[in-house]
């Protein structure tokens, strides 16, 4: 609930300008694809990883400021977020982990 | 059941078994809220699922920024600049819908009418981007070919991928054209038969010393598909089925159908969403300009539909990011 009824105007302009930042950033990497970055990194490329962490980064954004779950009760914030965030990774986990254990056993069985 | 709780009055508006506003946010905007919730983990079931997929054929994967390269009105090679441009529009109705949302805060009815309006508009802008998208995939733009194992193999010159239009000139020799209800045996049709028939493409392919043949399989230190020599495009040649242009839930020249299936299904489920959050904007905009919210006093209505508005644009993130980035 918003109890001031101020106009947050420009700060939602301000948020705008930066996710619009951020979508640019990632097009451009996405565009060019530097070596360094995307043939090397821990588990996946480095720059699969910039893209993840952009992602959230913007996620966090549209959640927070416009869908304003800053101004909520903290609980009632945690109850969506913790929820969510819990189990998302754990099903992503799991479903990646799997989905690796799958190409280890089957793809030696592949002819190309 | 009032007398037997022991919580005083003034910790009202947390959660407090029955108030009107449980966690100090009315009902309709909690409920929202844990709707939001629900219809998250489900897009991330969707994800994950596609993620899985991914990581069992990731040696074998399509690359997206060769499969989404297309700008309406421009010839060309452009990937991700479309979805760039969609993401730019679906965040910009996200601004508008916090907007009409600040405004509805202080009660300036006109102002929330014509960011309502803008949103709308936003939101059927990036619709009709994504049939633009689905006509364009469903097309396709190289055409392929299928082995009988089921693997995809484009036709690439000098390295770059070049389509069956542009090589195959041998004449189609196996007589096959369209059936329709009309001339089609037993009143029956079909779907579409490809431009080209399999002994064509070979012919062609064997008259054009410069084209090669390059398969699904990608070298993981390049991350690029491998190009067979001639004589090896040759001899997999042989095992060729059917020709395969553009795509759809049986194969696409894309390579894994599995692509193309969680392509439609993701983007077709994203896309349900923002027409029903369009629809519900119009029924939201007419409720604004008739004054009801003015009426009752507050603008919360409007700022339930912006959380589903901005939810929309959330999951566009997402999708954008595992579909076309990553």
């Amino acid at each position: 609930m918003a109890h001031a009824h101020e106009s947050n105007t420009k700060r939602i302009w301000i948020v705008f300008g930066i996710l619009s930042i951020i979508t640019l950033v990632e097009v451009y990497l996405g565009i060019i694809k530097p070596e360094a970055l995307h043939l090397s990194g821990p588990g996946t490329s480095w720059l699969n990883w910039i893209f993840i962490i952009l992602t959230l980064a913007k996620a966090y954004g549209i959640a927070w400021v416009f869908m304003h779950l800053e101004g909520e009760n903290k609980w009632f914030r945690r109850s969506i977020v913790w929820s969510g965030v819990f189990l998302v990774s754990y099903l992503v986990t799991l479903l990646l982990i799997e989905g690796g254990y799958v190409f280890d056993t089957l793809s030696p069985l592949v002819r190309w | 059941m009032e007398a037997n709780i022991a919580v005083p009055t003034e910790e009202r508006g947390k959660w407090d078994g029955g108030g009107p506003k449980p966690f100090n946010a009315s009902y309709g905007k909690m409920m929202m809220w844990f709707f939001i919730l629900s219809d998250a983990l489900t897009f991330s079931g969707f994800l994950a699922a596609y993620g899985l997929t991914r990581f069992k054929f990731i040696n074998s994967w399509p690359i997206a920024d060769e499969v989404f390269t297309h700008v309406p009105f421009v010839h060309g090679d452009f990937p991700m600049i479309y979805v760039a441009i969609m993401t730019f529009i679906l965040i910009f109705s996200s601004v508008t819908m916090v907007l009409a949302v600040d405004a509805g805060h202080q009660m300036k009815k006109s102002k929330v009418t014509w960011y309502m309006f803008a949103t709308i508009i936003g939101g059927i802008i990036f619709v009709g981007s994504q049939a633009w998208e689905w006509n364009t995939f469903i097309n396709g733009t190289y055409g392929a070919v299928k082995t009988t194992e089921g693997k995809v193999l484009q036709f690439v010159k000098d390295g770059k991928q070049i389509s069956l239009a542009d090589f195959v000139t041998a004449p189609r020799t196996d007589g096959r054209i369209q059936h329709t209800r009309k001339n089609g045996l037993w009143f029956e049709g079909e779907g579409t038969i490809p431009n080209y028939s399999v002994a064509q493409v070979l012919q062609s392919y064997n008259a054009n010393p410069d084209i090669q043949v390059r398969t699904e399989f990608i070298d993981l230190d390049k991350k690029q598909k491998t190009i067979l020599s001639r004589e090896a495009g040759a001899l997999r040649l042989a095992n060729v089925k059917t020709v395969v242009e553009g795509a759809n839930l049986q194969a696409n020249e894309y390579g894994n159908t599995s692509f193309s299936d969680f392509f439609f299904f993701i983007t077709g489920f994203h896309g349900f969403h923002v027409v029903s959050g369009i629809i519900i904007n119009i029924i939201i905009f007419f409720n604004v300009i008739l004054g009801t919210y003015e009426k009752r006093g507050n603008y919360e209505m409007v700022e339930k539909v912006g959380l589903y508005w901005h939810f929309v644009d959330l999951v566009w993130v997402f999708v954008f990011t595992f579909f076309y980035l990553v």
